[in-house]
């Protein structure tokens, strides 16, 4: 147990940072977030707004897969109608992109709903299945209603915007997708104080016990989909915002596959393994290109050698995650913070 | 006496197993209530009927005088039914003062969006449940050095006392107890039976109780039930039920082979 640690108030005690040395941590990251568009080159600011995307979808996914339970491949199908419904209402609209954002939210949501009924029945790898089948259904419209998605040329978007500034540039979309991305991860460790957070992980543990402790799975897990296809929603229309323009193959059946490693890469049911895991999964393609460039003038075959084993070290990488690393990357972070919450008196 | 739950020729089979064959009996108001039988004898299958986790083919539960058929488990929940399990079901994901927090989900109201907020209603809703489950149940239980602790890495006998303090948190009316002590050893038995009893006097909680432990039953209970065979054999004081020849035989079995044969095939004559 900490010493100096007492609370006074329950209030104190259940808040997220309960230290002093926590909230200035957390105020110095947000610092470095708030500065880092001003130093970083262009590619790192792309970089930067990618993984910001990744993280909303993660944790969106995380709530879903880790914290109740119920593995979906259809992450990739929901954010695919995040990035469509943005697509359109910025064409056909004029909306601001608070407003598109929303409703691109609230109508992965409504998808997420549907697609969640058969998880009532189904677990496990058959659930993983039906979210499958309606990752292809998604994908399906999204290449075939020309009308509204435009088939498989897509849609084009103008620049997201609001009281009449745009958001043209890298730049201006890191100050969207960031503090969102800050905003969503809040509001999803916030569930998981109250009742409803219990409620999704009573399910992933136990879900007959739980009904007999009086929580009523469907609604649920039918919230669960909810609010999981929302945040992929919203990541969908900000990945649509920041490349100005959503096809089909935009949001791949890959793509869900790649939120699903996030999260186990990650760790599952954590909310920080989730972060890790998305910047994990963005980064370390990149990183690997990097290290080729690195090794260029040295070994002058390096890309031809790097280039097709980049995938192999990927995959590699994980493997070796899942098997040394069972908890996942925030594991290796509680390690570390283990180590200094006494440092330097024990180590 | 009152009955707060009346179990009436409740029958239930899977298949040609029958489990429950014309169970009756009555649970009176505020007391402890023991069902016993040798293993096997649907004691735990009874329990499912009564959480509605189990759909019985024949028969009625009437509780607080009203038929619970239909009604789904996390409706009986939130009526005042708790119960904890025989092979603990505790979340292991959770921690200890969360797995108590979650048995009182039925009397919360917040939404998601207050829950996302964490604002207003949904933050004192959360509040008051903390103070309530940290002033009445987590003291009471003796269990505050655990708290923060996963439940997984407690010991067997502890884990049995957050499930009590989990169904505790359900605000029950009628308390199930699956094997509460199953497993213990003497001092946490102890322990366990002064809180039951407790439960009963101090909060006027009806204890509905499964157990094997004959010591500890016939000390505590007011009234029981004896089931065999998916059958109830008698029901009534410790005392009568301790003097019955046919809880004796079910329990310590019979050394007179004919009572024995007619007992299993009643229809057909012994020669």
């Amino acid at each position: 147990m900490r010493i100096g640690d007492a609370k006074q108030s329950y209030e104190a005690d259940e808040a997220i940072l309960t230290s002093s040395t926590q909230k200035i941590w957390f105020a110095l990251f947000l610092f470095a977030l708030l500065l880092f568009p001003f130093v970083a080159d262009a590619y790192l600011l792309y970089l930067g707004c990618l993984v910001g995307i990744a993280v909303i979808s993660t944790t969106g996914l995380n709530i879903l897969t880790g914290f109740t339970g119920l593995i979906s491949l259809g992450q990739a199908g929901f954010m695919g109608v995040g990035g469509y419904t943005v697509a359109w209402l910025s064409a056909n609209t004029g909306l601001p992109f608070p407003v598109t954002l929303l409703l691109a939210g609230l109508l992965a949501a409504a998808v997420g709903i549907l697609v969640g009924l058969p998880s009532l029945r189904v677990k496990g790898l058959y659930l993983a299945i039906a979210t499958l089948a309606a990752s292809v259904f998604l994908h399906f419209i999204f290449a075939e209603w020309e009308s509204v998605t435009g088939g498989m040329g897509g849609l084009s978007l103008e620049p997201a915007h609001l009281f009449g500034l745009t958001f043209q540039s890298d730049f201006g979309m890191y100050f969207i997708i960031v503090p969102l991305a800050v905003l969503m991860v809040l509001a999803a460790k916030n569930v998981f104080r109250t009742r409803i957070g219990r409620a999704f992980i009573a399910i992933r543990d136990r879900d007959i016990s739980a009904e007999i402790l009086g929580i009523n799975l469907l609604h649920y897990k039918l919230m669960s989909f909810a609010l999981s296809s929302f945040y992929a929603g919203v990541a969908g229309g900000l990945f649509a915002y920041f490349f100005r323009v959503v096809t089909p193959e935009s949001f791949p059946l890959s793509m869900s596959i790649f939120y699903l490693a996030a999260v186990i890469v990650g760790g599952m049911g954590n909310l920080l393994g989730g972060i890790l895991g998305a910047a994990f999964m963005t980064l370390i393609p990149e990183a690997l290109k990097l290290l080729t460039a690195a090794l260029t003038p040295f070994y002058p075959n390096a890309p031809i050698f790097m280039s097709p084993m980049l995938e192999i070290i990927f995959g590699a990488l994980i493997v070796g995650f899942l098997i040394f690393e069972p908890h996942g990357l925030a594991e290796i972070w509680h390690r570390i913070r283990r180590f200094f919450s006494l440092w330097p008196f024990k180590n | 006496m009152s009955s707060i739950l009346e179990i009436n020729n409740l029958s239930l089979s899977f298949g040609g197993v029958k489990a429950l064959q014309d169970v009756s009996f009555r649970v009176p108001e505020n007391t402890v209530t023991t069902v016993i039988g040798p293993n096997g004898a649907g004691k735990t299958s009874l329990f499912n009927c009564i959480s509605g986790f189990y759909k019985p083919q024949q028969g009625t539960i009437r509780y607080q005088g009203e038929v619970l058929a239909g009604v789904k488990p996390p409706v009986r929940a939130a009526m005042g039914l708790a119960r904890t399990f025989q092979n603990i079901a505790l979340f292991r994901g959770m921690t200890v003062l969360d797995n108590i927090k979650l048995g009182a989900h039925v009397h919360m109201k917040s939404g998601l969006l207050g829950s996302l907020a964490y604002f207003g209603a949904a933050r004192r809703e959360e509040m008051a449940v903390r103070s309530h489950v940290e002033q009445h149940i987590i003291d009471f239980l003796e269990i505050d050095h655990i708290r923060r602790q996963p439940v997984a890495s407690l010991s067997y006998g502890l884990q049995k006392r957050v499930e009590l303090a989990r169904a505790l948190a359900m605000r029950p009316k009628v308390l199930m107890l699956d094997e509460p002590v199953a497993g213990m050893n003497r001092e946490e038995k102890e322990d366990m039976a002064r809180f039951i009893l407790d439960i009963r006097e101090e909060w006027g909680v009806t204890v509905l109780m499964v157990e094997h432990d004959m010591g500890m039953v016939m000390d505590i209970s007011d009234h029981i039930a004896v089931l065999n065979f998916g059958q109830v054999i008698t029901e009534g004081l410790p005392e009568e039920v301790q003097k019955n020849p046919q809880v004796i035989e079910a329990y310590l079995g019979t050394s007179d082979m004919d009572s024995l044969r007619k007992k299993l095939n009643p229809e057909q004559e012994v020669a």
